[in-house]
């Protein structure tokens, strides 16, 4: 019974994920892929997301806190998250990211700046989210020991 | 194999910086019965693609990478491989999808990438071979080309290639068709036929360039100007890097000659002692006139060619060989031996060249040989067998090929046979020679020197023998038709000699660590002293090298097998006939 009901909750968070555009139907291309050939490939892939998201994020202040800021290197950062954001789905932080390449190449510092707020908002919300999710699989595979 | 099997299996390289993308796009291609590879740097993508040739038939490859811009992989990709390659990027721009198309990318996926995209891929690698299969058929003259390419593909290929014997053109057909099945079924070799360089399309193409300016010059530019039809831009461009190389070899080339040159001088003055090559051959000219101590000879070129391959390792011992005297009845000879010692250097110089990591050492070796033509017009100097470039795959991929078949008709002369590659390059080096004159006696040379070096490199494949054969009969024709007196003789005497000889060539073939397990009638070949085990790839260099110059032959055999001697008369330059394909 417990397992139904983090089930129920999972399923919920998912849907939820979905419902506020955090994630789109790539996810669910992810979620197609697992199978029993490799039975954690979404949280594979969603850790790998996080983690390369982070860096990336950590890569951008830095570029950005420079006085002279290369429009052209924070510019590729970005375009990197977008591409990782797309890889597991991430739709919001995707768009974002959209928005900030413009700033990139309107050489603007400050809507940089506040994009990057934004986009770190937006990736760590998610992130808590995914781990809250990887979290509730795995306690849906404790509940079957064998599964 | 049918056709419906064909696409499981397909070999993908996947390049692409992103970690996450890369671990979603292996388990797609997985899912579609693929065999993936992945890589996340776009330079260990290409060292991959170098090192491990033919081991894929298809790429992917992200646009945005840190270590190098996807189009510039692409580039790569398809100048040195044959590969299609297949784009992605999360950006749909059309000037974006528009330069991966120009930089000759199959397919512009965009990101995220959906697995029916991917399970489609495969069409890709069978449009390819597609092509190329009615390239072979529309092209007569490609086959024997293209044979020879195709026998360095696989393993299993070798079998059927020992049994081609060289101087049959219906055998060797046979084996293409073998092989063209094979091909079209698995799906694992994907080649091309190549577009044959032809003098007049070469020119074309210099003229491009030329017109272009030689720093601006690009594949597409190339071709629009040529306006060739059927010629593609992979052509082009991969025509076009090695005309790069070629200039920036010659630029070398012309550094080694006189390193060259300074090394022969010395030689000359040294000692006579030290069974250096270069001063054994200064002190020989003087028994050239009746008959030539070639078998002796023969040895001391190995033994100190080994051995100055060696010098590192000192694990040679070059032994003194008791003359055994053979005559051969060619004029040539004499000539070539004068002037071997100087060749030799270049030769030599080969020495620290690398092979087998990619197609670019074969083509050194080539490009330089031919530089070493000196007077020759410079337009028309440069040439391409591509199948030396197979062949030092060859070379590198297999350790151990089958035993030459006896019945090939590598001909006495290895026995016979003088100084082989030596006489060779310098024959080479005569700027003034008619080269017509000198070919014959370097097709012995070659011939006998083949074999030779299949003991040493114990990987060469009896391939090379084949060619010489060919290359030999070609030239027995020609020879005819020449009439040139000192060169039918030559061809005569071999002829002559084929059947009473033929017994004690082969294990001078196969011996290859044991020489000394000759027979009976080679008593002056002692050298169970050598170390032979160490020779390593500059000895294939030689052996190329002795490849890449036996090649006018051999195409010009292939290309038109009678007519060949029409155009052996006139050979203005050794370059036209080198020309033959690319």
């Amino acid at each position: 019974m417990a397992a139904a009901a983090l089930t129920s909750q999972l399923n919920a968070l998912v849907n939820n994920m979905f419902a506020m555009g955090l994630l789109d139907d790539q996810f669910q291309q992810l979620q197609m892929l697992q199978d029993s050939t490799a039975p954690d490939f979404v949280s594979e892939v969603v850790t790998l997301f996080c983690d390369d998201g982070e860096r990336i994020i950590c890569e951008l202040s830095r570029q950005l806190e420079k006085p002279n800021v290369d429009f052209d290197r924070v510019d590729s950062y970005v375009h990197q998250l977008k591409g990782s954001s797309a890889s597991v789905g991430a739709q919001k932080v995707k768009n974002t990211c959209i928005q900030f390449r413009e700033f990139c190449q309107q050489r603007s510092r400050d809507g940089c700046l506040k994009t990057l707020d934004l986009v770190r908002t937006e990736f760590y919300d998610l992130r808590n989210k995914f781990q809250a999710m990887l979290q509730l699989e795995q306690q849906i595979q404790a509940c079957y020991p064998k599964h | 194999m049918d056709a419906t099997a064909f696409p499981y299996g397909l070999r993908v390289l996947v390049v692409d910086d992103d970690p996450t993308w890369l671990k979603i796009l292996e388990k797609m291609l997985r899912k579609c019965s693929y065999e993936v590879t992945t890589c996340g740097l776009a330079r260990v993508a290409l060292d991959i693609l170098r090192e491990r040739k033919n081991k894929f038939d298809i790429v992917i490859s992200d646009v945005n990478m840190p270590d190098m811009d996807g189009f510039k992989l692409l580039e790569h990709i398809g100048l040195e491989m044959d590969l299609p390659v297949i784009m992605m990027s999360i950006d749909g721009e059309t000037s974006r999808v528009m330069k991966g198309v120009q930089h000759g990318a199959c397919d512009y996926l965009l990101k995220p990438v959906r697995m029916k995209e991917l399970r489609n891929i495969w069409q890709h690698v069978y449009r390819k071979k597609m092509h190329e299969v009615k390239e072979i058929e529309g092209n007569d003259s490609c086959d024997d080309l293209q044979i020879l390419r195709n026998s360095f593909e696989g393993l299993d290929e070798k079998s059927l290639f020992m049994r081609s014997d060289s101087d049959t053109m219906r055998k060797r057909k046979d084996v293409d068709k073998d092989h063209a099945d094979q091909e079209s079924s698995d799906g694992n070799t994907v080649k091309k036929a190549r577009v044959v360089w032809s003098v007049d399309l070469h020119q074309k193409f210099v003229n491009a360039v030329n017109q272009i300016g030689f720093d601006k010059v690009g594949p597409k530019k190339i071709l629009d100007l040529m306006n060739v039809p059927g010629l593609t831009r992979e052509n082009v461009a991969s025509h076009l890097q090695k005309y790069r190389l070629y200039l920036s070899r010659l630029q070398k080339q012309n550094e080694e000659r006189i390193l060259g040159a300074a090394r022969q001088d010395f030689s000359h003055k040294g000692t006579s002692e030290n069974l250096n090559l270069r001063s054994s051959f200064q002190e020989q000219p003087s028994n050239i006139a009746n008959g030539y101590p070639h078998a002796s000879q023969n040895i001391q070129t190995q033994a100190n060619m080994l051995d100055s391959q060696l010098e590192d390792t000192k694990s040679t011992v070059p032994l003194p060989v008791p003359d055994k005297k053979r005559t051969l009845a060619s004029d040539a000879a004499d000539s070539q031996n004068v002037t071997s010692a100087s060749s030799l250097g270049g030769v030599l110089s080969f020495k620290s060249m690398p092979v087998n990591q990619d197609r670019k050492p074969s083509e050194t070796m080539i490009l330089e040989c031919q530089a070493w033509t000196g007077g020759i017009p410079s337009k028309q100097f440069m040439q391409y067998p591509k199948h030396n470039h197979e062949r030092c795959d060859l070379l590198g991929d297999y350790s151990c090929l089958p035993k030459p078949d006896l019945e090939h008709p590598v001909g006495p002369s290895n026995l016979y046979a003088p100084p082989p590659l030596i006489s060779m390059s310098c024959g080479m080096e005569g700027d003034a020679r008619d080269f017509s004159d000198v070919k014959p006696a370097i097709m012995d040379c070659i011939k006998s020197l083949s074999p030779a070096l299949t003991c040493t490199v114990d990987s060469v494949s009896v391939q090379l023998s084949d060619s010489v054969v060919t290359s030999i009969d070609g030239d027995l024709k020609s020879s005819g038709v020449d009439g040139l007196p000192s060169i039918k003789d030559c061809c005569l005497d071999q002829t002559n000699s084929q059947g009473s000889l033929r017994p004690s060539q082969e294990p001078s073939i196969i011996g290859s660590t044991e020489l000394a397990s000759l027979p009976e009638d080679l008593p002056s070949y002692p050298l169970h002293g050598v170390s032979l085990e160490n020779i390593g790839l500059s000895s294939i260099d030689l052996l190329n090298y002795s490849d890449a110059m036996i090649l006018s032959g051999l195409q010009s055999n292939w290309y038109d097998d009678l007519e060949f001697s029409s155009e052996m008369m006139d050979y203005p330059s050794i370059d036209e006939c080198l020309f033959a394909s690319s």
